[in-house]
């Protein structure tokens, strides 16, 4: 109990301090993960509406594999990703281990079929009400998809804040990827892990809590600009 | 919603702006030259006396040979002197270059159930646990110190995959094995430096220490600019030169904590 009330303290301390470090790792950590949901949203999104739209032949074993993926274990796509663009990989004269761009890539292969899967769940809700209107003024599939993605808009923010929860949170793909290169590649998550390996529980603590609070700021954040929950309505 | 949008991608580009100056060189090293603090002291030096700014990735040295063997890394610094040598027999490194040294040490209970802190040598001190079977913590991730670990039970004449559930190989770092060790107050061998830069000590104490084959001796390869033509090479040149000049072997030999040197500078000229 003590060690968390110190973590609590320590986190004050940096907070109020203005600590440089900690506001570069803490600018570093928005700037992977807000491109990395930025990114995989404008994938996930429309495939979610997509997916809900139309009707193939595997759609079924599609959403199945979807929602599998979701479950994407970090560790494994952080390798993959790591063995893509090692030297000795396919990628490797692109140069691109060990910076944030990696990062980058490494999360919006995690993060894109989550997004996609709330997406599509929305969007399959929002088409069975839309579906009769859409089709009797004979809309194109892709009038369609862009109708459902700006009328499902505040549960499409849900999907990529989601994304953003699961993506800024992540350590174990970004480790192996970005190498927690301080001034280069630290974030607040790689921070974390290497603080409470010298066994600095209270720092390591205090991190954790500037890394939630940023969670929920951001969080906070986009509701405000989307005005979600203040008028009681869509 | 664009004005966030704009703000964003401002941030991001002077954050990638920032990352690309300056000449960087990326090294990889043991969790212990980092969690010891020692790069803490020599990196600024280097980076103000050349210019270079070295980029740790901090891992056991079976991954950074691993990264080098890759061609993913321009040199590396490590301690485990067999494999080492394979590393450059097989082509991956120019030479190994040695730097500095310390030792290692074994950690345990302060109460000390197995009696090791009177053991008259190390391999009697590993003895002694496996007589009691005291919980032994191992860092199981074929590190340096693990390599050494295991060089230690072979040469007690015993055999760490025959051991039973008092053995743990926690497949971790070392400051997650001093963890994983101070939370089931457990024994292990740690370095020196680690152990003294540790906060989280628990009712941990040193128990064992001097034995000469306890030896711990750091080295500098640099990864084969003509097996990797991207290596930056000349980068690598500047800085082992820096790191066996007379300021590193001040830095390095000055360096203490609570009183106590950790590394000793010890590079010899040009091999």
């Amino acid at each position: 109990m003590n060690e968390i009330l110190e973590g609590l303290k320590a986190a004050s301390w940096l907070v109020l301090t203005f600590d440089s470090d900690l506001v570069e790792i803490t600018l570093r950590s928005l700037q992977v993960t807000l491109t990395a949901v930025a990114i995989a949203s404008l994938i996930g999104l429309p495939l979610g509406a997509w997916l809900a739209v139309h009707r193939f032949r595997h759609r079924r074993a599609t959403i199945a594999l979807l929602n599998a993926l979701m479950g994407l274990p970090p560790v494994v796509v952080g390798l993959v990703v790591y063995l893509l663009l090692s030297r000795a990989g396919p990628f490797g004269v692109l140069d691109l281990l060990f910076t944030p761009t990696a990062m980058i890539l490494a999360q919006i292969v995690i993060v894109t079929p989550l997004i996609a899967s709330i997406s599509h769940q929305a969007m399959r809700d929002l088409w069975a009400s839309y579906h009769d209107l859409l089709i009797s003024i004979s809309t194109r599939k892709r009038q369609r998809i862009a109708t459902l993605l700006w009328d499902g808009r505040r549960a499409l923010i849900t999907a990529a804040l989601a994304g953003f929860g699961r993506a800024i949170g992540e350590v174990g793909a970004i480790m192996i990827v970005g190498g927690n290169i301080e001034h280069a590649t630290r974030v607040l998550t790689t921070a974390i892990a290497l603080e409470t390996g010298k066994g600095n529980f209270d720092l390591a603590l205090g991190l954790g809590f500037v890394l939630i609070a940023l969670a929920i700021l951001v969080n906070v954040t986009t509701h405000m600009i989307g005005r979600t929950e203040s008028e009681g309505k869509w | 919603m664009i004005r966030v949008f704009a703000l964003i991608s401002t941030l991001c580009l002077t954050l990638f702006a920032s990352v690309a100056q300056a000449q960087t060189l990326k090294l990889a090293v043991t969790t212990s030259f980092n969690n010891s603090g020692l790069s803490d002291v020599l990196l600024p030096a280097i980076k103000q006396d050349t210019g270079i700014e070295v980029q740790l990735l901090i891992v056991g040295t079976g991954q950074a040979l691993r990264l080098g063997k890759a061609g993913d890394v321009d040199a590396i610094l490590v301690h485990s002197r067999a494999a080492e040598e394979a590393f450059v027999a097989e082509g991956y490194g120019t030479y190994r270059r040695e730097i500095m040294y310390n030792d290692f040490v074994l950690i345990g209970p302060a109460e000390d159930p197995a009696g090791i802190s009177g053991a008259p040598t190390a391999t009697q001190a590993l003895q002694r646990i496996f007589g009691q079977q005291a919980v032994f913590v191992s860092r199981g991730d074929d590190s340096g110190t693990h390599k050494m670990e295991r060089t230690l039970w072979t040469a007690a004449g015993l055999e760490p995959d025959t051991f039973k559930g008092w053995y743990r190989p926690v497949g971790a770092g070392m400051g997650a094995a001093l963890n994983t060790a101070s939370g089931m107050n457990a024994y292990l061998m740690a370095d020196r430096a680690s152990w003294l830069n540790f906060a989280n000590k628990g009712d941990l104490a040193l128990l064992y220490a001097g034995d000469p084959v306890l030896f711990n001796q750091y080295a500098f390869i640099p990864v084969d600019p003509a097996r990797f033509p991207h290596v930056k090479n000349n980068l690598v040149q500047k800085l082992e030169s820096w790191l066996t000049s007379e300021r590193a072997a001040g830095l390095i030999n000055g360096y203490q904590i609570n009183g106590e040197t950790l590394f000793t500078f010890n590079a010899n000229p040009v091999p």
